[in-house]
């Protein structure tokens, strides 16, 4: 247990996704304009990411990883070179699903996520959740908390820069800097504010 | 001719369409520098406060004199003491500070002249470089983007040449005052538009880019080849035993006559200037207590939790006040007005995220002794969402008041 507790941890704040790998930039540079909407991809891709990271360790386990196919009486195959393209392709029918199974059943949640849903398929934290994941060879338990954590860490760090940016309206950005060059100057500050956790032991 | 008409007289060559018009900035900035500016407020309703800008910066200024005087003797009396004891050292130090207060006062660690001499001949150095390039980038933001010069700037300028080491080479001094003042806060427009502060993001500039004059033993204390460890780094091998163990008390270091940066050293020099800002109201005595408290809170958690392999977790919290930087964060750079949170209730939380993750800094993380900057600039990060929620949390307390 305090494993897991130390793995969460260590996803939400030492290995930010966004601060620490910088990944999922394109959505985490353009939703962050307003608090309110990146709280919502924020959570919509901490859902995402709790169900597809375990998604794609089942799949990688039963399936793709060598001699995975044991119980089909294949013990030598080794498929794990259809990985990138299995995993995309989880990911992708998981969203697909999630968005009809919310739109039926959970019509608030659907439109309060909106656009962000079907946006968080070519998100690319989604997809290194995966491959850190198959890297790391988490088990099935390990790997349901990573997919919690690190999309919580992305949803923290575009909330935080959220905030900042709301704050930056009121700032007088010279002209050749605005908008994105100030976008990266901020992001790049943050990530040095976030280097105290970095060397954390846990 | 008195200066003032002198001024006046000179002042229509730096208006629009004088012939050095470019300069108005410097114009500015020597003219409020000298007198206060002429212009008030005239017409509908307004509160008059004699508190501007201009009062609340200078008056931040001068509260940092007592750590920063006391920082001039400290660096002094530090190497005065280690010089007077070891004659190898002594022969083996060189350069112009120690030819200077030899020649002038003498290296005698009991003569308070020579220790604030020789403090001085490593702290001057660095505030003026400090001053100097600061100010160009200062100057020339403000010309070409024409606004004023800011008294935001002697604020930040001091506070960052206080946190530094005393040892620290002028040219990282350089570099680390343009990053503050042109990364963390001139591309944003400049004070009160930046959400970083500014002097400690030069600092942590420094920290990350040059590790070996910034970090370490050797660093924090004025003599060539002479390697001391502040009691942090002390406290981190070995706990609070190492501290004592090395001949120092509470009281010690609570005044301060330890290694460690020159400004950061003297608790109750800290103290003093921190009072007068609270008083006066610069300060938020909510930061300072939210900070206080959460350092408390977390240092007696761990305590309680204790570790048999870390030595940091028993240490309690009066100590965490007085060891590193903890009390100058706390009273200077922590309750920075533009880069800490703006609300009432937000400034609380921010004051304890920034206690917290200090102590949470120092105790579990083995790559950083001190914590303090690092929270300091989380907070910064923190503040403008923590203010969002105070808002829409009231907004919404509010909405449900007034519910017909």
């Amino acid at each position: 247990m305090e494993h897991l507790i130390s793995l969460f941890v260590r996803s939400v704040f030492i290995e930010n996704m966004a601060l620490s790998f910088f990944l999922g930039m394109c959505s985490f540079i353009a939703i962050s304009k307003k608090v309110e909407t990146a709280i919502g991809l924020g959570v919509a891709v901490v859902v995402v990411q709790a169900i597809t990271v375990p998604a794609n360790n089942l799949m990688y386990n039963l399936l793709l990883r060598e001699g995975a196919l044991a119980w089909a009486g294949l013990p030598e195959v080794d498929l794990s070179f259809l990985g990138l393209l299995s995993y995309i392709g989880v990911i992708a029918a998981i969203v697909q699903i999630l968005e009809m199974l919310l739109d039926k059943y959970m019509p608030s949640l659907y439109n309060a996520l909106g656009i962000f849903l079907p946006l968080i398929t070519v998100n690319c934290v989604i997809m290194a959740g995966s491959l850190f994941m198959v890297e790391r060879d988490y088990t099935l338990a390990e790997s349901a908390v990573y997919g919690v954590g690190s999309g919580a860490s992305w949803a923290l760090a575009i909330a935080l820069l959220a905030g900042i940016r709301e704050k930056l309206k009121y700032s007088d950005v010279p002209e050749g800097l605005q908008g994105l060059g100030i976008t990266f100057i901020t992001i790049g500050l943050m990530s040095l504010g976030f280097m105290s956790f970095s060397g954390v032991q846990l | 001719m008195s200066l003032r008409s002198w001024l006046d007289s000179i002042e229509h060559h730096f208006e629009k369409g004088g012939k050095y018009e470019k300069y108005y900035a410097l114009y500015e900035a020597v003219d409020t520098a000298l007198y206060k500016p002429p212009l008030v407020t005239r017409n509908t309703a307004h509160v008059r406060d004699g508190l501007d800008l201009k009062r609340m910066m200078i008056t931040v200024w001068l509260c940092t004199f007592p750590a920063m005087f006391f920082g001039m003797w400290n660096v002094g009396y530090q190497a005065n003491t280690i010089l007077a004891g070891s004659p190898e050292l002594m022969a083996a130090q060189e350069g112009w500070r120690i030819a200077l207060t030899s020649a002038l006062a003498g290296l005698d660690p009991a003569s308070l002249w020579a220790n604030f001499l020789h403090g001085a001949t490593y702290f001057l150095p660095i505030y003026l470089t400090t001053f100097i390039v600061g100010g160009f980038w200062e100057v020339l933001f403000a010309s070409i983007r024409k606004h004023e010069v800011n008294e935001g700037f002697f604020v930040t300028s001091v506070l960052f040449a206080l946190t530094l080491p005393p040892d620290t080479p002028l040219w990282q001094v350089a570099l680390g005052i343009s990053f503050g003042v042109v990364i963390a806060k001139e591309v944003f427009g400049g004070t009160g538009k930046n959400f970083l502060n500014p002097a400690l993001a030069g600092r942590a500039f420094l920290y990350f880019a040059y590790p070996a004059q910034m970090s370490g033993d050797a660093v924090w204390t004025a003599v060539d080849g002479f390697t001391g460890a502040t009691m942090l780094s002390l406290g981190a091998a070995g706990g609070i035993e190492a501290v004592t163990g090395a001949g120092i008390d509470w009281m010690r270091a609570f005044l301060g006559t330890v290694h460690g940066s020159i400004g950061e050293t003297s608790t109750l020099a800290i103290l003093i200037g921190g009072a007068v800002l609270l008083v006066m109201k610069i300060a938020s005595w909510r930061i300072v207590s939210g900070v206080m408290l959460g350092m408390v809170a977390t240092s007696l958690m761990f305590n309680a939790i204790g570790s048999d392999t870390n030595p940091m977790f028993a240490v309690p919290w009066h100590w965490h006040l007085v060891m590193g930087g903890f009390a100058f964060g706390m009273m200077f750079m922590a309750t920075d007005p533009v880069s800490a949170s703006m609300t009432n209730t937000g400034k609380w939380i921010f004051g304890a995220v920034v206690g917290i993750m200090t102590v949470l800094v120092r105790v579990v993380n083995p790559a950083f002794p001190e914590g303090i900057m690092l929270a300091i600039l989380f907070g910064n990060l923190c503040a403008p969402l923590i203010d969002h929620f105070v808002v829409t949390a009231n907004i919404k307390r509010r909405l449900a008041r007034n519910v017909q």
